[in-house]
């Protein structure tokens, strides 16, 4: 790692880097300094931050991480769907996957459940599965790609989430759908209203035909086939129509907040 | 006066000599640059789901987790991809590809292969690849070409999905993208062996003489 950082600020010469250091030092100092090695490994022990995870690194990640969001909300066409497949191919069985092992999973009472609405709305009205379930619903067998890498078939039924949208008055100039869930610590994740608009975006209550198991978000899973896998929140509570970027559980700890596939 | 002369006579000398061009030097090391950080931070993509029965030590990766990696994957990729396409342009237009990596022909690779193996390769005119670098040569070009589609195919199965449909869907292109590295990785250890063996082609990479 050592070669590493002497590359990793382009553009500074670590030579001048030190020379200008040592300047700003009083005399005394500056001779300790130099007579002690004066190097860049000595600067950042000095400072106390190795220069790969120090803030200007990880400063300049972000910023190209929002760079890439922009990059892909400029490449999302509304038309393209994301590939679909026959029912043979759907992966059995389909895998449960959280940041907590599976007894852990938020087990929601559907009969007090409600649907939270709230934001850039006309009808801020809560919906209780009953009512959401007599809504006009779509199957969709769509892969399911995973930010790690790993993917699986699966089919999803729901109401498309555009339709709903159109149903509770939203203002679809707004920038997010912002979902929050039920799982511990609270997951909740921001939808850009492009994507919410694709016709493939579900807010899903089935899969493989039977309603929504525990294991993949009883009793509501909003299913996004032209997103990552985090990007399809579980267990989901609430909906909120916002202006707003309110963060994510894994787009604040560092995961592309676009996220397209 | 007499200093103007001088530098213009050391021009004209220094243009004789120069084996390696200034921009192929700039971009050959951007790229070198590029590429390490794209292999480490890809080897710790990897480690969060990985294809085979192995992973990369957290030592040889960057990113320290699967977010940190894909923030250094997808911001290299960036410099990866432009020097790559100002090489390929100026490659093409100038015509150094094919003067540099062409003819190849397969009698030529394997008399040279076996004058290498048995040490009677000559290196007197650096200017000029023998078959089995100009074959290398033009393989690794490929090779990386295949990999940024690939990564492409992964990164966008949905916008982009002709080209994952390409490479045979979005699992196939996984391989794809990951025996393109194996395939960089190695052709990394042969290069900067010979590289160090025949230490002037080094020197001619760094400062063109």
């Amino acid at each position: 790692m050592g070669r590493m950082r002497n590359l990793l600020i382009p553009g500074v010469d670590k030579t001048l880097l030190v020379r200008d250091a040592v300047k700003t030092m009083p005399d005394l100092t500056r001779r300790r300094f130099i007579s002690g090695g004066a190097s860049l490994g000595a600067l950042t022990l000095l400072t106390g931050c190795d220069v790969t995870d120090s803030f200007s690194a990880e400063e300049m990640l972000k910023q190209v991480s929002k760079f890439n969001d922009g990059v892909q909300a400029f490449m999302f066409n509304p038309n393209a769907m994301a590939p679909t497949f026959p029912e043979s191919a759907i992966t059995k069985p389909f895998p449960f996957n959280a940041y907590y092992d599976l007894e852990d999973a938020p087990t929601v009472d559907g009969k007090s459940w409600k649907l939270e609405v709230s934001g850039l709305v006309e009808n801020k009205k809560s919906w209780t599965l009953e009512e959401l379930y007599q809504l006009p619903q779509v199957k969709q067998v769509t892969r399911h790609i995973c930010v790690e890498g790993w993917s699986a078939i699966g089919s999803w039924t729901g109401v498309p989430l555009r339709d709903f949208l159109k149903l509770v008055g939203a203002d679809t100039r707004a920038k997010y759908v912002w979902f929050q869930c039920a799982d511990k610590d609270g997951y909740n994740s921001p939808l850009d209203m492009q994507s919410a608009l694709h016709a493939q975006t579900q807010m899903t209550f089935k899969f493989g035909d039977e309603i929504l198991p525990r294991a993949y978000g009883f009793p509501m899973k909003i299913r996004v086939p032209t997103k990552l896998g985090f990007k399809n929140p579980k267990y989901v509570i609430s909906m909120e129509v916002t202006n707003d970027y309110k963060g994510g559980f894994w787009e604040d700890q560092g995961y592309n907040s676009f996220s397209g596939s | 006066m007499s200093a103007l002369t001088v530098s213009d006579e050391q021009a004209a000398s220094t243009k004789a000599k120069v084996i390696q061009p200034a921009w192929v030097r700039a971009l050959h090391w951007t790229n070198a640059f590029a590429m390490v950080l794209m292999i480490m931070s890809g080897w710790q993509i990897y480690n969060a789901s990985p294809l085979f029965d192995f992973r990369f030590s957290s030592s040889i990766t960057l990113g320290g987790w699967l977010g940190g990696a894909l923030l250094w994957h997808f911001a290299a990729m960036w410099l990866l991809m432009v020097n790559g396409l100002i090489y390929l342009t100026v490659g093409l237009a100038t015509g150094r590809f094919r003067k540099k990596l062409l003819p190849i022909t397969p009698e030529g690779v394997i008399s040279d292969t076996k004058a290498a193996l048995t040490g009677k390769l000559s290196h007197a005119d650096l200017t000029k690849y023998n078959q089995v670098q100009k074959l290398l040569y033009a393989g690794v070009i490929v090779v990386g070409i295949l990999i940024v589609l690939s990564g492409l195919a992964i990164w966008k199965p949905v916008q982009l999905q002709y080209l994952t449909a390409l490479f045979g869907g979005y699992e196939a292109a996984r391989y794809v993208h990951f025996f393109c590295m194996a395939a960089i990785v190695a052709f990394i250890v042969v290069h900067v062996v010979l590289a160090l063996l025949v230490p002037k082609s080094l020197r001619a990479m760094i400062i063109g003489r």
